[in-house]
């Protein structure tokens, strides 16, 4: 081989900046190459300009809103800013190629599978009828689906969220492009399927030697599939380099809090056996959700019933962290929905202090309600932004009488505690970052002063170094008010940090209980173990700088 | 320091840091702010009595003392638009307020709650099947015609359309993650209906209630025109264009003018209300 070889993918000095009459800059000139058969992964925090990069390459940037003021990309030396939007089209799909993030809105939900597939021969390629449809089966093949004549027929709510980010794979790889652009391709999918996905895209990038910019906001991710590593952070590359390299030895303090903010998978030494008394008792608790119509009823039409939850039971303790974990659609979030009442259990007793509430209505469950409190996913939704955030942490307070004083001394207290400054008060949410919003939800939390906080994916849709000290605020919290906390999260990392215990479940059912460090060390069933194995970048230790394996030099 | 005063104040600053309009919007503004005052001021502006009748002066074109002729009966035209105007400001303004002030509640109670949700919204689909002017008519033919009865008339057929929007604006707020968080709090049904879903419709319902007064402005004058409306011996622009007809060879500026007024208060309204649906939307505010 020549060592003379032209990047795929060549960005030079790229700067790319709003239209309108008070221009921002979102890149400030980033540089970085992509050569054939090597994997870029393009990693920052949201806000850092990765996917306009993308749009960039792609030429697919709203131009009436974002335009390229300066630079060059070059696509194997042929510069897309100054193409005609003509080349540009044939270079989509033909040498360039992307995959979204999320696969069921990238397709037509009304055309079968197959025909959609097949727009793309169409749109490049002269190829009769029945040549199309033999190269579909065949890109199905390569990208390992089951059965392609059956897929070829379906349509995409048919499919699972993995094969339809197949399928996305397998079109743009159609006709073998020179460069693969995949923006977050697995942040929407389990981790175990994102494992698999992960792994295809790396398959077939080495059996067709395309270049690949992945990009990503996971280390994790970033550690299983990257060859170089593109660190980006509010529209500038930081630093670049191979994947090792720069994870054993950044160079710059913004890579490091980076690196240092992902949580290690293995718990910390579990902090002294303390058996509180128990707080929250849960037994057989089950959820059922009946779909059906009245009509299909009276023809005798037995309704379609869902188990979301299957006779779950747990225990939760005063001061400790018990963490449900588990993928999507495996009721996690169903348990938390029905221990706050937001849903009524099918059977099943929640047991508040021995006392059930699991049927309790108007004052009975108002006075429960004070104690338990939940912080949810985005803040972004459960702040009403229409009303300043005075008023929407003192909402709780007043309906149980409290007056307006005496709140607001409390509201520009608690403030403080979760880190914020009490003179936003009056401010609107939109005028928080996400990262601030997540803070006033639970200062919202507090100030009901409860025994037990539910987070439901608290930090789920928060940046890593974010969602570090998200993490940190609400354990500080729950040690200094002694409060007892049921943690829902997808992430194993996560889980390990902050839990005291664990429960695995999966499909509504419990499959593993115990402490953190014991389940997540040791786990039992083979479900649990499949989880850990499929959490991305297991082979790093991120807190050692090195592989996994090497033995820490004492 | 953080008294509801200081609150009052950051919802106000808020409300003022709408984006500021285009010259297409000011436009609309002045003319609509133009025929409202022509209407309100009719009696001191007109130069004749709309119903002053003169029969040397019938059919003569525009000149210095009738500025846009004379009908049939000799009738200063000018004076019979701005007395036109009257009503339509009235009629539309009515029909607006009235719809919504029924539809609204009636939206909220349909959001919430489920069980009179089928009930409410099957009475809602029977009205809007019904072509809203031959509703209108039907209703003017059963009663005696007069102002209110019009308003009314035009106004049954709006109310579904409001119902139906405030209730798909509730059912879409109901599941946000903040309306739940109220639940948790501690808030009753009621405050949250006042606090969280009621405010959530007023973008969508301004919006609405301006399209609702141009509409019924139009309706209006078609039921006139039609000789279903308010009586003929009230000068509406409706009535005006109806009379107007029968000598249209001969001065088509009995139709041309009305007709014209009609047209540019109509489209006043509605860029009016594109305005504000276009300030109201909160991603188009994100951006200003």
């Amino acid at each position: 081989m020549k060592a003379a070889l032209t990047p795929a993918l060549s960005v030079r000095n790229l700067h790319v900046a709003t239209t309108g009459t008070n221009p921002t800059e979102i890149l400030k000139g980033i540089s970085f190459d992509v050569n054939p058969g090597e994997i870029v992964c393009l990693v920052g925090e949201s806000g850092s300009g990765k996917s306009v990069t993308s749009l960039v390459a792609m030429d697919l940037l709203p131009k009436q809103e974002i335009r390229p003021t300066g630079g060059a990309v070059l696509l194997n030396g042929e510069d897309i800013l100054t193409a005609t939007p003509a080349r540009t089209k044939a270079l989509r799909g033909a040498e360039m190629a992307m995959v979204f993030q999320e696969p069921m809105t990238a397709l037509n939900p009304v055309l079968r599978i197959g025909l959609q597939m097949e727009e793309v021969f169409l749109a490049h390629r002269k190829m009769t009828g029945p040549d199309r449809r033999q190269a579909v089966f065949e890109a199905f093949e390569a990208v390992q689906l089951p059965n392609p004549p059956r897929i070829y027929d379906s349509f995409p709510h048919q499919l699972s969220g993995g094969q339809r980010q197949r399928v996305m794979i397998a079109m743009a790889l159609a006709l073998k492009p020179r460069l693969l652009i995949a923006d977050e391709p697995t942040t929407a999918l389990d981790v175990t399927t994102q494992k698999q996905i992960l792994t295809l895209i790396r398959q077939l990038q080495e059996e067709n030697g395309t270049a690949v910019l992945f990009i990503t906001h996971d280390m994790g991710v970033v550690v299983d599939i990257a060859d170089r590593v593109c660190v980006m952070r509010n529209g500038e590359v930081m630093e670049t380099g191979p994947v090792h390299e720069l994870l054993a030895a950044p160079k710059t303090d913004y890579t490091r809090s980076l690196l240092a903010a992902i949580p290690s998978l293995t718990p910390p030494e579990p902090a002294g056996e303390e058996r509180g008394d128990i707080v929250l008792e849960v037994s057989a608790l089950s959820k059922e959700f009946r779909l059906g119509n009245p009509l299909a009823r009276l023809i005798g039409k037995p309704d379609h019933v869902v188990k979301a939850v299957d006779e779950v039971s747990f225990c939760l303790r005063r001061g400790r962290t018990l963490g449900i974990v588990g993928e999507s659609g495996s009721g996690k979030s169903t348990v938390a929905r029905c221990v706050m009442r937001l849903e009524d259990p099918s059977s099943g007793a929640i047991l508040l202090d021995g006392h059930d509430i699991s049927t309790v209505q108007g004052g009975a469950l108002m006075r429960a309600r004070k104690r338990l409190q939940m912080v949810f996913q985005d803040p972004n939704r459960s702040l009403n932004p229409r009303i300043p955030i005075l008023e929407s942490l003192s909402e709780g307070p007043m309906n149980y009488g409290e007056d307006r004083t005496s709140i607001h001394a409390r509201a520009a207290e608690v403030m403080e505690i979760v880190g914020l400054d009490p003179t936003g008060l009056l401010r609107y949410p939109h005028q928080f970052s996400g990262g601030q919003r997540q803070r006033i939800a639970i200062a919202r939390a507090l100030l009901m002063e409860p025994e037990i906080i539910v987070a439901d994916e608290a930090v789920s849709a928060l940046d890593v170094s974010v969602q570090a000290q998200v993490l940190d605020l609400l354990d500080q919290i729950r040690r200094e008010r002694n409060l007892s906390m049921l943690f829902i999260t997808h992430d194993l990392r996560v889980a390990a940090q902050i839990c005291d215990e664990v429960m695995v479940m999966r499909n509504g059912r419990v499959v593993e209980m115990g402490p953190a460090s014991e389940v997540l060390a040791n786990p039992k069933h083979p479900y649990t173990a499949a989880l850990i194995d499929a959490a991305p970048g297991r082979s790093w230790d991120f807190v050692a700088g090195q592989p996994v394996g090497i033995p820490v030099p004492s | 320091m953080t008294d509801m005063i200081s609150v009052r104040a950051a919802r106000a600053r808020r409300l003022l840091a709408l984006p500021r309009p285009g010259w297409l919007t000011v436009a609309a503004i002045v003319v609509l702010a133009l025929i409202v005052l022509a209407g309100a001021f009719a009696p001191l502006l007109a130069p004749f009595e709309p119903t002053e009748l003169n029969s040397m002066m019938r059919l003569k074109p525009a000149d210095a003392t009738h500025w846009m002729g004379t009908d049939s009966y000799g009738r200063d035209l000018f004076s019979r638009v701005l007395y036109g105007a009257r009503i339509s400001m009235i009629v539309g303004f009515s029909t607006a307020l009235g719809s919504l002030a029924i539809g609204l509640p009636l939206g909220l109670i349909a959001g919430w709650f489920p069980l009179a949700d089928g009930v409410l919204m099957r009475i809602m689909d029977g009205l809007m099947a019904i072509p809203g002017i031959l509703l209108a008519i039907a209703v003017v033919a059963l009663t005696k015609a007069g102002l209110v009865t019009v308003i009314i008339a035009i106004m049954l057929p709006e109310i579904p359309q409001v119902v139906r929007l405030v209730r798909a604006r509730v059912i879409s707020v109901r599941n946000e993650a903040y309306v739940e968080a109220a639940r948790l709090l501690g808030t009753s049904s009621t405050r949250i209906i006042w606090r969280h879903l009621l405010p959530a419709t007023f973008g969508p319902m301004i919006v609405q209630g301006t399209y609702i007064y141009a509409a019924a402005i139009l309706t209006e004058a078609a039921l006139s025109f039609l000789g279903v409306g308010i009586g003929t011996e009230t000068p509406t622009w409706g009535n005006i264009m109806a009379e107007g007809r029968l000598y249209f060879a001969l001065t088509p500026s009995l139709v041309f003018w009305p007709a014209v007024v009609l047209s540019f208060c109509i489209l006043s309204i509605n860029i009016l209300g594109d305005a504000l649906r276009d300030s109201l939307d909160p991603k188009m505010k994100a951006r200003g």
